[in-house]
């Protein structure tokens, strides 16, 4: 059995303060829910005006990057405060799929290898690049993956790649794919040498996309296995703080709604199975904090990883759709329309409990790593 | 100003005078107190030293490690968690040196004259009677229930009417009642685990004398606030590591005996073991932000989530033991120590956690509070606002 050698820190620093402040500016300025709404019906549904302004404007692209390779040289810590504000405000911006997943990809690979001589543009100048967040990249791996499930890859041959891959989230605004392929290497390809088809997803702010390849050249990275664990490791630890901000926004948007709605000549918020329903629910927001707290802080010490990864999403993602599903029945009739945003935070939030595994498999995980051995 | 290298220096010199290795454990306790270091953010000369409260974990830590006696919270939670923080908020100077020591060494045992037959969540209902004697002693009398530890108890505090003709909340007086006293007759109330922890209390011209009044008369609400404000947060500095809880027997059961290992039971102990360990993190942020002197309302949920997780971990537990699941320890009729929750088998175990959502507030009164106090939700319209006591309905 593991215990924890350190106690984790789980509070919030001020200079984390500052930055969810700032984001959360940024994103009242860029991303209002009108316009989300508007934006999924467009044939740009990702905003990248948003991203301009976080990635350029802010530097949070590069957050996980050390100062050497063009970073922000942060931890997971300040990423995970980042995606809190993202998700509350179910922000379509490529963040957790580039500046996380394929990000943390690039990182899996030796220091040395990473910085790059002459001709080819190898991981490092790749990280220098999506640190700026210029280039956006995306892993090639399905969303639904999770860390330690087997995922898809393509065929190496000829000196170059063939196959499609489904399900592949942001692919559509990508700059560069990092694909696995079947001799184990992981290859940098460029967007344009593959054939994007967005799919009709249920998520409608975080689009998936098939990817084609037919010949594509690819620039060899490194093995992938340990990078695609790695990736989707940090990927769905820290997806359970974007899906703190989905239920933190469902909880306190449907708090006010309920004490302004009015019906039997009472506020509707005073009735005493909606006020249990409401307090049942901020006590698992509360939980879902110190759990996703908890993720983001064993991720940037590197301690305890694998259990806080696999605690905080076997938790979260029950919340997060409880959240919003108790947000849109207790709207009534105006919950179920489309001009109200509570369909996005359902979308994604049923989208998030998918995404890097779901809480059983997450579970199952956990079964192995603290000795609760199935039958 | 009190820091952490002066508490050390202080807790060594307290251990140099007092080795625990010859000293009788009362008199370790009773110079533990007087140096200040039993509760070091109480105030001088009433066992602390005016010193933040997350310093108390360094001189615990130096005790434990000089292996020092310690004033067994468990025996004296009531009067730890509940009595002397109200004695400290409202008592006078006597009373403050009257109680506070022998109550800390755990010589004398406090207990709760608080519910009724008839007041329970309603506590501002209560119908015991204070009579005072013109400017002397007050005449008491009626019935208190469910009252843990009384038959061990030295003192309480108790809570009783002294003017009917005000609405509920306004006729209450706080009193501290000597459990010695004639007219006060404990009986054992025997609860579901066989035993009897707790009590039924009658008072039958209970005299209580005017200085153990604790606050104003009628102002026997607010002062019981501050009392129920305190139980509710009693969880505080607690620091359990993984497993810690009532999820660590039953995970030992499961390692152990591969036999009764099925897929349904360990669905159900995967889910329990995962919402344990977010409880248990959401325990320890509690305990960082009282630290960092940034108090949250997450202790409204702590005893919340424990009473469910206690519940719903040891009721799989005594599934998971199959035919020994149908067997009890020991149903013997006895009035324990101590308070004990973890100690006896799962059957136990599962029985007595019944009442974790029920004692110190029921888990419906306290989602009350949360929805009210901290989601800011609307009460619930009031039909006992104005109206004498004496003329509710009964
Ligand atoms: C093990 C144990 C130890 C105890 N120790 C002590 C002690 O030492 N001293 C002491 O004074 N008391 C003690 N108590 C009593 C305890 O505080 C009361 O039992 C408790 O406050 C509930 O009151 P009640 O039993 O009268 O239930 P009631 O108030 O009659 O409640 C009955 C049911 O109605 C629900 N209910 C009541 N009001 C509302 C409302 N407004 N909204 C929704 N639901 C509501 C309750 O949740 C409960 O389910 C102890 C109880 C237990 C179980």
């Amino acid at each position: 059995m593991s215990t924890t050698s350190a106690q984790p820190d789980l509070l919030y620093s001020e200079e984390e303060e500052a930055l969810r402040a700032a984001v959360r500016d940024l994103l009242t300025d860029h991303c209002d829910a009108p316009g989300v709404i508007a934006r999924t019906e467009s044939d740009a549904p990702h905003d990248r005006e948003a991203w301009k302004a976080l990635a350029d404007g802010m530097g949070l692209a590069g957050l996980l990057i050390p100062e050497a390779h063009g970073g922000q040289g942060a931890t997971h810590r300040e990423v995970a405060v980042v995606l809190e504000e993202l998700g509350r405000a179910v922000a379509p911006v490529p963040y957790l799929t580039s500046a996380v997943v394929a990000t943390e990809a690039l990182l899996s690979f030796p220091q040395s290898r990473l910085r790059s001589t002459g001709g080819t543009p190898m991981a490092a100048d790749l990280l220098a690049e999506l640190a700026t967040g210029r280039r956006i990249g995306a892993l090639a791996v399905a969303l639904n993956i999770a860390p330690g499930a087997a995922y898809k890859v393509v065929r190496h041959e000829d000196g170059a790649l063939h196959g499609e891959l489904t399900g592949i989230a942001d692919a559509a605004v990508a700059d560069v794919l990092l694909v696995p392929a079947d001799d184990g290497g992981l290859y940098a390809v460029d967007a344009s040498a593959a054939t994007l088809t967005p799919q009709v997803s249920l998520d409608l702010t975080r689009p998936l996309a098939t990817v084609t390849l037919d010949r594509a050249p690819g620039r060899l990275l490194g093995d992938a296995e340990p990078a695609v664990r790695r990736a989707l490791r940090a990927g769905a630890g820290l997806l359970a703080s974007e899906q703190l901000g989905v239920a933190e926004w469902a909880l306190t948007e449907t708090v006010r709604y309920l004490k302004e709605r009015k019906q039997f000549n009472r506020p509707v918020g005073g009735f005493q199975a909606l006020k249990h329903r409401l307090a049942q629910l901020w006590l698992e927001v509360v939980n879902l904090r110190a759990a996703a707290r908890n993720a983001a802080d064993a991720l940037a010490k590197d301690d305890d990883t694998a259990v806080a990864v696999a605690v905080a999403q076997a938790y979260a993602a029950p919340v997060a759709i409880h959240a919003a599903e108790e947000a849109l029945q207790l709207h009534g009739g105006i919950g179920m329309t489309w001009e109200h945003p509570v369909h996005l935070y359902l979308k994604r939030a049923k989208a998030d409990s998918i995404a890097y595994g779901t809480a059983g498999a997450h579970r199952a995980a956990l079964a192995e790593l603290v000795d609760l051995q199935a039958p | 100003m009190t820091d952490a290298p002066e508490l050390r220096r202080r807790t060594a010199e307290l251990l140099a005078a007092h080795p625990p290795a010859t000293t009788d454990r009362l008199d370790f306790l009773r110079a533990r107190f007087d140096a200040g270091l039993a509760w070091v953010h109480y105030p001088e000369g009433l066992g602390g030293l005016g010193a933040p409260r997350s310093l108390q974990a360094v001189v615990d830590a130096e005790l434990e490690a000089a292996n020092a006696p310690d004033n067994d919270p468990r025996r004296i939670g009531i009067g730890l968690g509940m009595a002397a923080p109200t004695i400290l908020a409202y008592g006078t100077e006597e009373q403050k040196r009257q109680y506070l020591r022998p109550l800390w060494t755990g010589e004398e045992v406090w207990c709760q004259l608080f519910s009724e037959p008839g007041a329970g969540s309603d506590l501002a209902a209560l119908g015991t009677r204070a009579v005072r004697e013109g400017e002397g002693d007050w005449v008491v009398n009626g019935q208190k229930v469910w009252t843990s530890s009384a038959h061990l108890a030295r003192w309480a505090i108790l809570i009783a009417r002294t003017d009917p003709d005000v609405p509920k909340h306004r006729g209450i007086t706080y009193f501290i009642c000597d459990m010695t006293d004639p007219g006060v007759d404990v009986r054992p109330l025997r609860q579901v685990t066989g035993e009897a922890e707790f009590n039924e209390v009658f008072l039958t011209d209970v005299r209580i004398p005017d200085a153990r009044r604790l606050g104003e008369v009628g102002d026997g609400w607010k002062v019981a606030q501050t009392t129920l404000n305190n139980e509710r947060v009693a969880i505080g500095g607690m620091r359990l590591p993984r497993e810690g809880g009532m999820i660590g027997p039953v995970s030992k059961t499961w390692r152990e005996r591969p036999e009764l290992r099925t897929h349904d039971f360990h669905q159900r102990l995967l889910k329990l073991w995962v919402e344990a360990e977010t409880a248990r993190l959401t325990a320890e942020r509690l305990r960082q932000q009282l630290v960092a002197g940034q108090p949250g309302p997450e202790g409204a949920g702590m005893k919340l989530a424990f009473a469910r997780l206690n519940q719903e971990i040891s009721g799989l537990e005594v599934e998971l033991r199959g035919e020994e699941g149908l067997l009890y320890d020991d149903w013997t009729m006895r009035r324990p120590e101590l308070v004990d929750f973890v100690g006896r088998d799962a059957g136990y175990r599962y029985l007595r956690s019944k009442g974790n959502s029920i004692e110190g507030g029921t888990t419906e009164v306290l989602l009350n509070i949360v929805a009210e106090r901290v989601l800011g939700l609307p009460a619930e319209p009031r039909t006992d606002k104005d109206v004498a006591w004496k003329d509710l309905a009964r």
